[in-house]
């Protein structure tokens, strides 16, 4: 689980003299699941092809179990894709299409035939093998991409958001079952999407991306509750973010009043951004509270309640089971665990 | 359903201009010229089997280089930046809108014994060639003809050809003759089973071409049936002629049509 398979080492990327990936290092780990997760344009794509060999990058290189890959061809490469939109061969049935791979290295014909077999069973397509490829949903072809990769026993899938073109419920499910064979036949994955919630559910290692540069890497967990800056907080779940005034060590100013905190290192009366998540404000009577606020619009969101409430100089969204009318006073406290600090980045929100 | 709708126009057009004519040729085939139902017509083609031989060999052949060079043509093309391609296509229908009687005389011009290759051959002290009124002349003109007819549906389909479906293959291990012949070549087979039909039946019915370029030694069934309506004044036989050369054209359209629509029915 230890080992690095792949090293992006300092990768550099430019397309038409516009920076696209700029100083890249990443170390992706034997038979972790690892995801680029950031908004669309990002680099993400362009990432995993630099992996895959379909883009050579302008300065760094791609190591691969030790060895320096950067001039080999994609065909020569150890790593299966499945690409956005599926990219199956139109003139070959399932079959075929997953024997693609296979017939390419001079597979015996029947170990072919029996290799087939056992992964249709892994990706749930028994029977399917004669179907052409039009005729399958979208879950379906889905399913053909991921079994005509994987039947190759690639050490590395490379994985380009596959299940964006497919409804919520199946997604979800599709999510559990890739978890499922990544983990049942031990394959490194590296997954892109632009979906929070699936990379957080999914991965072991998220690495979260904006403009080509790494903003953080790091375990679902802690990426969620220790963001790097204003830009994952917001990115990852949802946060309200503020610009307060670090005081001194474990103690912060925001929002016309101060709070002990459990950072420290950031120097006396220093700018910094406050990251709270919505679930982490405790309601209180009015006068008990740290910050007072008046709520303006309450929604009801099948386990919680979603409030937004306005104080002196800032909209709250407040995550709670505890419901508050609208136009009611109340007290938010929030224990020093709850607050986020995080360096002042230009152009943060509020 | 709705296709039919469409189909309507193109029925009615087709009544007066093919299936009209078409009974009108079945009408002089079987009668002599008095107007009385014979089979002697039929009985007499036999004596241009030969013509019809030479007149598929030379089509065949026409078929298959226009193919090779056509794909080549079309494969070049459809690698080239946008603004390449569309002044490629222009080059390539340029002389398509030239007569092709005039386009054929052209290239009779530059063929001749005192034409513009020899002339040139001539100054570099190169003894003259034999081009005109040679098989190589006629294939010329038919390759010079229709290769456009070849490369557009080839180009069509190659340019449909999903960048993405190539580097799938490429990322399971094929390389560049593996891409060409498992994923290219097929997915570009209905543009080349149209082109071979748009090819073959107009090389085979030809008669300016041999006439110009053949100059007489080089006889096809388009020449006989010409100087059967031309000369000899024979239209029951020439009828006869057409009727069987429809027939093989009819063959050639079922079989790579045939072909063409199962490939199409794996793509679609
Ligand atoms: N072949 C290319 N030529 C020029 N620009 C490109 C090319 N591929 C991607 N880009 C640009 O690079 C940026 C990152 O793209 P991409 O890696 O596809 O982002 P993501 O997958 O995160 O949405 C985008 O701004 C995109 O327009
Ligand atoms: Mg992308």
């Amino acid at each position: 689980m230890d080992k690095v398979i792949i090293r992006l080492q300092n990768i550099h990327i430019e397309f038409d003299d516009e920076t696209i990936i700029e100083n890249l290092n990443l170390d992706i780990k034997d038979k972790e699941f690892v995801t680029l997760l950031g908004p669309s344009g990002c680099g993400k794509t362009t990432t995993l092809r630099t992996i895959a060999g379909f883009v050579t990058p302008d300065r760094g290189d791609i190591i691969f179990d030790g060895v320096r890959i950067n001039d080999l061809p994609p065909h020569k490469r150890q790593v299966n894709t499945i690409f956005q939109k599926y990219a199956l061969f139109p003139h070959l049935n399932v079959y075929d299409n997953i024997a693609f791979g296979l017939r390419i290295n001079k597979t015996p014909k029947e170990e072919i035939n029996k290799k087939i077999h056992e992964i249709l069973d892994i990706v749930n397509l028994k029977g399917y093998h004669k179907r052409s490829v039009d005729s399958l949903s979208g879950g379906q072809q889905q399913r053909v991409a991921i079994a005509r990769a994987l039947v190759n026993n690639p050490r590395v899938l490379l994985l380009d958001e596959p299940l964006g073109a497919l409804d919520l419920k199946l997604r979800k499910d599709m999510q559990i079952e890739l978890k499922r064979i990544q983990k049942q036949m031990g394959i490194t994955f590296v997954y892109v999407t632009h979906d929070q919630e699936e990379a957080l559910t999914m991965s072991d290692t998220v690495v979260v991306m904006k403009n080509g540069l790494i903003q953080q890497i790091g375990k679902p967990k802690d990426i969620y509750d220790e963001p790097a800056n204003a830009f994952v907080a917001d990115f990852i779940g949802e946060s309200n973010i503020l610009s307060g005034t670090m005081i001194r060590d474990f103690l912060v100013n925001f929002d016309d009043a101060e709070f002990v905190c459990v950072d420290k290192g950031f120097g006396e009366n220093t700018p910094v951004d406050v990251v709270v998540r919505p679930e982490d404000i405790a309601i209180c009577d009015p006068d008990k509270g740290a910050i007072k606020a008046v709520v303006k619009i309450v929604t009801f969101k099948g386990v919680h309640y979603e409030m937004i409430a306005q104080s002196k100089n800032y909209s709250w969204k407040i995550h709670s089971t505890q419901y508050q009318p609208e136009g009611s006073q109340i007290g938010m406290n929030i224990i020093p665990e709850y607050i986020h600090i995080m360096k002042k980045e230009a152009g943060t929100a509020n | 359903m709705k296709s039919r709708v469409i189909a309507v126009p193109y029925v009615i057009w087709s009544g007066i201009f093919i299936i009209v004519p078409t009974l009108f040729v079945g009408y002089f085939a079987f009668t002599d010229s008095n107007g009385t139902f014979t089979f002697e017509n039929i009985s007499k083609i036999g004596k241009y089997a030969n013509v019809f031989g030479r007149s598929i060999v030379y089509a065949a052949v026409a078929t298959v280089l226009c193919l090779i060079f056509g794909y080549l043509l079309a494969y070049f093309m459809a690698h080239l930046k946008e603004h390449q391609k569309s002044l490629c296509l222009v080059l390539l229908m340029l002389p398509m809108w030239i007569n092709l009687v005039l386009r054929t005389q052209a290239l009779q011009n530059i063929l001749m014994d005192n034409g513009v290759i020899n002339r040139l051959l001539g100054l570099l002290n190169i003894p003259s060639l034999k081009l005109l009124d040679t098989s190589f002349s006629v294939v010329l003109g038919l390759i010079y003809n229709y290769l456009p007819f070849m490369v557009l549906p080839i180009f069509t389909s190659l340019e449909k050809l999903d960048n993405k479906v190539i580097e799938a293959a490429q990322d399971l291990g094929a390389n560049s003759v593996n891409v060409f012949t498992k994923i290219t070549l097929p997915l570009s087979m209905p543009g080349v089973y149209s082109g071979i039909i748009m090819v073959f039946i107009p090389c085979l019915s030809t008669f300016v071409i041999s006439e110009k370029l053949g100059g007489g030694k080089v006889y096809l069934i388009g020449n006989v049936i010409n100087d059967m309506f031309n000369q000899n004044y024979n239209f029951n036989v020439g009828a006869a002629i057409s009727l069987v050369m429809m027939l093989i054209m009819i063959i050639t359209l079922v079989v790579f049509g045939f072909l063409d629509d199962e490939t199409k029915e794996g793509i679609l």
